[in-house]
Parts: structure tokens; sequence; C-alpha cells
């Protein structure tokens, strides 16, 4: 009886482990053949050139800041689409997602159609206040929030439209404006959600390369972010892309590992 | 000051057409089968649903008259018991307690101060620190009606507020929610569809109907007249107030009942309709109840016939067509009335 | 699982045998510089011998040596730079030696109407120009930097781009006030981009290899297209463009 029940219980079905052992390999093996690949005899003093950590330094700098922009305007944005009267939410629900399918080249150009010097907005930041973004570490920052935004919106606009919005008229049955109900009672009940859209987003910002070449450029300690540096490497030096691209690895795996040990694996 | 009430909404197919007037003091619950409108009602009396027609009024203030005055949730001085409580899962108890203080700008000293003696009033102090989801169902029940009351509503709004409970934690926190509606000066309005809660706890019953009010009254007059075989159905219930000295109840308007199970001091004693038989002469055999009574009228409803007796206690019994027929009943017959003391229950009041 | 033996087969048929004829496909891999006129060239020779298909594939030439020396299904390789078609000699990938087929030379790039009043390379230096360039690690940043050696000037860029066409994106936009591209790169942009030639232009010129490969699988078409671009037509559409003759 034991036996039989205990084998029903963990027989996996084959029709998802294979799938799922083969995506696995998929994602995997080419992260082995990177770290095969990489020149582990010269690997500390490729690490120690101060170029490295130059570029480290600002990948890592400007993918926070990015992050704390997308959370800024991110987590508004979604909540407008998740509870806000808006007509064409619909539309506006897929217009954020926008930047997940345009590359990002081409994102980096939009931008500078509309904040480059002769952009749109951008000729009057220049005229006006003299500001000018291209080219510089805000660029940067501004091209990675650009295509981060879309990930931490819909996570969190997911975890909006998952919470139960009564706990909202709760808080308004007891006195609480909307604004107070969102901050003391929705934000904290969908904090998993904007954690791991926060986690998401940060990833990606510091994976970002196409729009931040094309809008803000390439030049070393101003912008030139790790995937810009593992790209340029690329033309002449491939052992040194594989040691940016490994630091950019070990980096993210690190910080992603301890942000879902402690976030994202939920109340368990 | 007195909540006036014409409640208008439309919405859809759906139309919710009911008025409501509730005196300060007084408990008032509305009854109705799934789909009455029952919600709806509660929800435009929160603020959390605008009427399209009618009005809302509490003494001069008006909160609803559509299309000119919407005063917001927020805005209005209630307090509502929902059905799952929906107390902050991230707040401890104390916190959930002191929200409302604090939404309606209450310092934080004083809101907690305040919030602490709620929840001792409700016997949970000792859980002050405690996240929602480790108090038990009633234990969550009372922290919920604290949160509503500690900013001392003048509208107490409760949905269902015992559903959620299983049987056993139901009758103490029916009488210990008994207990705080009496003390509560402020108007309260009980949305259910149990009778029993209804019955236990109202003053006056409103019985809605498809968005309509098909009768409403003091509990023990619909139960004796119901006008809708819905009514006939759902309030057809003996309840008695009474005194308990083990398995014998002495009951207030006089009669004595013997129960199942041993009980003490104040209670209420409830059987239905149907566990009532009726006798020619007094009935013989097993221990049960059996009193003298008078056949006061007969109804006849779509699946029972109802007969209504008086004596001591009266009654209602429920009887089939064919016992009527056997009993050639009439008004003004002399019969005895049985009632199994297994089939009686004692709640404590 | 379908899928997959698909994938097996195509990696299979693309290591595969060679067909010795001049019909079929040409496989082209050429410089990403070369878009305009090896497209162009790509048609007139389809048009000259019917039947065959003339692939063209555009890229960095760097990228485009690693492909081919990863095993890559290629039958031409056009060069932007001397050194990539070193990287695919060493490598035992050409059939036959390159040979130099067009030259390129750097032009000053401004944007229409030359609004900062870009002069010379001099100008380079200012701090308050914004200014463009390849990086280094490309060859248009290597022929920069040897025009800038040559010139006795210390650049001061903003933004050093992956690829020449960056560059020119930027000085079309406006973004920046010069950089420093290609002849055709300015002759693409006719319009939107005005172009400054500049005497140590000559210090920088660029040769582009052109090489039928050993892995071709059509060795006889890959041949017929070499021929076709050191032809007089090539070199007509090459100099259209604004490609100097070796």
């Amino acid at each position: 009886m034991t036996t039989t029940r205990r084998r029903t219980g963990g027989r996996l079905p084959v029709a998802l482990v294979v799938p799922a052992v083969v995506g696995l390999a998929f994602l995997l093996v080419p992260l082995v053949g990177l770290l095969v690949r990489a020149p582990w005899g010269t690997l500390p003093t490729r690490l120690l050139s101060p170029s490295v950590g130059e570029a480290l330094r600002l990948s890592l700098v400007c993918a926070s800041l990015a992050t704390v922009v997308c959370l800024v305007l991110g987590v508004p944005l979604a909540w407008l689409l998740a509870r806000g009267d808006v007509p064409g939410r619909g539309v506006l629900r897929a217009l954020v997602t926008v930047p997940l399918v345009l590359p990002p080249v081409v994102g980096g150009v939009a931008l500078l159609f509309v904040l480059g010097r002769r952009g749109l907005v951008g000729q009057y930041l220049d005229a006006w206040f003299g500001v000018s973004l291209p080219f510089t570490t805000a660029g940067v920052v501004l091209a990675e929030a650009f295509v981060a935004m879309p990930f931490l919106v819909i996570s969190v606009e997911g975890a909006l439209r998952a919470a139960d919005p009564r706990y909202e008229e709760a808080a308004a049955t007891l006195g609480a404006s909307r604004w107070l109900a969102f901050r003391r009672v929705t934000l904290p009940s969908i904090l998993p959600g904007v954690v791991a859209g926060t986690v998401l987003c940060w990833a990606r910002a510091l994976g970002e390369f196409g729009a931040t070449i094309t809008f803000a450029g390439n030049f070393p300690g101003e912008t030139t972010t790790m995937p810009l540096a593992v790209y340029l490497a690329l033309e002449t030096d491939p052992d040194a892309a594989i040691v940016l691209s490994v630091v950019l690895l070990l980096v993210s795996v690190g910080v992603l590992a301890a942000l879902r040990d402690r976030w994202i694996s939920g109340p368990s | 000051m007195t909540l006036h009430a014409d409640l208008r909404v439309t919405r859809g197919a759906f139309r919710l057409g009911a008025e409501l007037v509730v005196q300060p003091g007084e408990v008032v619950a509305l009854l109705g089968p799934n789909g009455a409108g029952k919600s709806t009602a509660l929800r435009a009396l929160a603020g959390l649903l605008p009427l399209t027609g009618g009005h809302i009024r509490l003494g001069e203030r008006m909160w609803d008259a559509p299309p000119d005055v919407f005063r917001p949730a927020e805005r209005r001085p209630i307090g509502v018991v929902f059905q799952d409580y929906l107390l902050f899962a991230h707040l401890s108890a104390l916190e959930n307690v002191a929200f409302g203080l604090r939404a309606r700008g209450v310092g934080r000293a004083a809101a907690r101060a305040e919030a602490a003696r709620w929840l001792d009033r409700v016997g949970l102090a000792a859980h002050a620190k405690a996240r929602p989801r480790t108090l038990s169902g009633g234990q969550a029940q009372r922290v919920a009606l604290a949160r509503a009351l500690a900013t001392g509503p003048e509208l107490l709004l409760l949905d269902e507020p015992l559903a959620a409970l299983d049987a056993a934690t139901r009758l103490h926190v029916r009488a210990e929610l008994g207990r705080h509606l009496r003390d509560y000066p402020g108007h309260t309005l009980l949305v259910t569809h149990d009778p029993l809660d209804a019955m236990v706890l109202a003053d006056r019953l409103v019985v809605l109907e498809h968005g309509e009010v098909v009768q409403e009254g003091p509990p023990t007059e619909v139960a004796r007249r119901p006008r809708t075989d819905y009514v006939a159905d759902l309030v057809g219930l003996n309840l008695y107030r009474g005194t308990g000295h083990g398995t014998a109840v002495s009951l207030d308007g006089g009669g004595t009942l013997t129960v199942a199970a041993p009980a003490t001091g104040p209670v209420h004693v409830v059987f239905p309709p149907n566990a009532v038989s009726l006798h020619p002469e007094h009935p013989a055999g097993s221990p049960r109840n059996a009193w003298r009574v008078t056949v006061a009228g007969i109804e006849q409803h779509a699946h029972t016939t109802r007969v209504r007796l008086d004596g001591v206690p009266p009654v209602l019994a429920d009887v089939t067509t064919a016992t009527v027929a056997d009993l050639r009943l009439r008004p003004g017959d002399e019969l005895w009335a049985a009632v199994k003391a297994t089939e009686a229950h004692a709640y404590p009041s | 699982m379908r899928a997959l033996a698909l994938v097996a087969l195509v990696v299979v048929a693309g290591c595969g045998t060679a067909e010795p004829t001049t019909g079929g496909q040409v496989t082209v891999f050429a410089a990403a510089s070369l878009t305009e006129t090896f497209t162009r060239l790509g048609e007139e020779f389809e048009s000259a011998n019917p039947g065959v298909d003339v692939v063209v594939n555009f890229g960095g030439s760097s990228g485009l040596a690693q492909q081919i020396g990863q095993g890559a299904p290629a039958d031409v390789f056009a060069s932007a730079s001397p050194a990539n078609m070193e990287q695919v000699v060493d490598g035992g990938g050409t059939a036959a030696e390159p040979v130099t087929f067009a030259r390129n030379r750097l032009e000053i790039a401004v944007p229409a109407g030359n609004p900062a009043g870009i002069t010379g390379l001099a100008d380079f230096a200012h701090a308050d120009a914004r200014i463009a360039l390849c990086a280094e690690q490309v060859p248009c940043g290597a022929a920069a930097k040897r025009a800038f050696e040559a010139a006795g000037v210390t650049p001061r860029p903003d933004t050093l781009e992956q690829d020449v066409k960056a560059v020119l994106t930027k000085v079309r936009l406006g973004e920046v006030d010069a950089g420093l591209v290609y002849r055709t790169d300015v002759r693409s942009a006719a319009g939107r981009v005005e172009g400054l030639a500049f005497p140590e232009a000559d210090r920088a010129v660029n040769d582009y290899p052109i090489a039928p490969l050993a892995k071709a699988r059509n060795a006889a078409g890959a041949r017929a297209f070499v021929d076709f671009v050191r032809s007089d037509r090539g070199r007509a559409v090459l100099a259209e463009a604004g490609f100097d003759a070796p």
C-alpha cells in the first residue's frame, strides 16, 4: 500500500521532465562554455586592470540609478494601469511593453530623437538649461531605465491585479485616503512583486547594450559600461571580452541569488 | 440622529430599491437570499458604491444624493466588519486596530493606546503583537470588530460577521458580538443570510428579495407572520430567551424547556418548527418537552403548513397536510405540542 | 525532436559537400561598409549569370572573420581591413591569395550646414566641439588614430562608437559637431551630412582585400564573383560609391 502510494506521488511526468532538462541545458551550457574558455591564468591581472574596475563600477552605479528611476516612475504607472479608471487602459498597457519588443538600438535612436541635442525636448533642454543628455552618465541611466522599466511595470502591475482591492476598500472605510491606502496597505502587500520586478529591472539594466551605446555613446569612465566594454573587446581581444563577461556573470548571479533567497522564494 | 436611506442602485439588469431607517442604538438586520442586494446596500451605505438614485442621510448630513452629493467612504463616520475581516496581513493586531485612528489624524502614541484599550475590551490584549494569520477565526473577528469600532463610528456595518467561523466558535462569538452591539450607541446594520444571527442580534429585521424590501419588523413578529415563502422558510424559528439550570431552561416569557446539552445563565433556546409534533393527547413515552397549546392560526406555504400555537410558551409548528387532515386542525382547537430535547439547542446570550 | 533533427540537418548541410559549378548559390561575407556596393554588384552578377543566386552577409569585418574561422558556410570574404583577412589566411581559410580590390579614405563628416564651423582635424582637439570617433578596436578607429598621429593632434572625443555607421548616425542626427568616417559613408548620407577632405587622410587609407574561401561549396562561383568585383564594371560601381581604386 504505502509503497504504491509513494511511487505514484513521486513519479514525474516524462513529458515535462525531458523538455525541462533540455531547457535547463540550453540555458546553462553557453555559460559553461564561457567559463571553460575563460583565460583563468591571466584572469587576476586582467581583473585588476583599472579599465575593468571602471566599467564594472559604472555598470553597477548606472543600473542601480536606472532601477531607482524605474521604481519612482514605474510603480505609480503600474498602479494607474491596474487600478486607475483611465480610458484606453488596454492600449496603454500594450504601449508600456513596447520597449520590450523594440530592438534596443531603435530605442536608443528614439531617445535621441526626443532627448538628443536636436531632439523634440532635448533642443529646449539644451537651449534653456544648457543640459545635454547624450554622451553623459545620465544618458546611460536614461537609456537603461527606458529599456528596463517595462519589466518592473509588468511585474508590479501583475502583483497589483492579483492583490485583493477590497483591502483598499477596508482602508477607505477606516478613513484612509487612496494615497494612504496605497502606501500603508497596498504597497506592503505587493512587496514581493515589487522586489521581483526590481531585480528583473536591475538585471536588464545591467546587461543593457544597444540603447546605451546608441543614446549615450561609449567613452571610458563616462558611458562605457560592462556590456559595451565586452562588445569592443570582442573586436580585438576575445579573451578580455570573456573575462569581462565572466565578471558581469558572477556579479549578477551573486546579487540575484542573494535577493532571491531573501525575497522572491516567497513565504515558505 | 436617525439614519435615513433610500437606496436606489441600478447596475445592468439588477435594481435595488430599498428604504431603511435606523435609530441610534438600534440594530437592524438586513436579511435575504444571495443576490437579493444585501451587499449592494451595504456598499452603498459604506460609500464604496455611489447610489444612482435616492439618498443617504444621517441626521442633517447628506452622505449621498445623486447627482450632486457624494461623500466617499473615507469621509463617512463608519466602521465596517467585512465577511472575511480583511485584516491587513503585514500589520499586527494592534496596528490594525490603530489604523483607522491614524488615518483620521490621531497621533501615533494616542492611537496605539486607544487601540490597546479596544483589544483589551474584546479580550485580546495578549495578542496585540500577533499577525492576523496567526490568530484563530474568532480572534480575527474580534480584531475586525475592534478595528471598526475604534474610530467611534456613527454607523456600524457588519457584513456576514459570523459566516467565516466554525459552528462551535460561532456560538461564543455571536454572544459576545451581541454584548458589544448592546453597548454600542450608534446605528448598526447587520447583513446576513443566517436567520439565527439576525434574530439573536437584531432589534428589527428587514427582509430583502430581488432588490426590494418584502417584510420588516421585530424578529418574533416576522417569524410569526412570514409574508412570503422565503421568509417562512428562513425565519421560521422558535426562539426563546431564558435561564439555564443544567438541561432545564426556564423561559423569560414563562414555561420550561429541556435541552440537549446542559447550560447555565442567560441563553437562547432555538428549534425549528418542523421539530414540533402535535398530538391530541399528552404524548406518552420518551423524555421530551410537551405542553398544552391552542391553535391560533394556520398558514399554507409552498411545501408545508405552518401552525401558530398559543401556550406557555407559544410555538410554531410545521406539519404535513396529512397531519392537518388527521387532526382536523382549526383555530381554537386544543392540542399537545411536543419537542424532543435533542432538537432544542441552547446558546449562551 | 523533429526540430532538433532539422537543426542537425542544417548544420551537416552547412559543413557539407562542395559543388564545382558556376550555378547555384554564391555566399559572400562582406564588410558592413560595402553594403550598398555589394548589394548592387550581387544583383548585376546575378543578371550576368542566369541561375546564380548571390547571398551577401554584411557585418563587422572582425565578426565575419571569426564566423568563417568557426566554419560558417561562406564562399567569398571581402574585408574592410587586411588584419581581419590575415586572420582567415592564417587559419588556412582562403583558397587563393587575397587581393586588394578597393581603398577607402577617411573624411571629416559634419551635419548639413556645418553648424559648428569645423574646418580640419585641429578642431577635433577643442573641448567645446562635440566629437564622435570609432573605437580604436575597430578598423575605422585604428585608421583615425593614424591620421591624428600624422597631424599631431590629440582629439577630445565625446564618444567612441562601435562602428563607422554609428558615428555617421550621430553626425546625421546633429548629436555631434563632427566625426571621422569613410568617404563612402559621407557619400551614402549625401544631403544630411557634409564631407571635408583633409591632407592627413593619405596616411590612413584602408585597403579592402577579397579572397575566395577554401571551404567554399561553390568554388567556381566564388572565383567568378571575385573576378567580377575586380572587373571594370566592379570598379566603376565602387568608384561611384566613393572608393579609390587600388
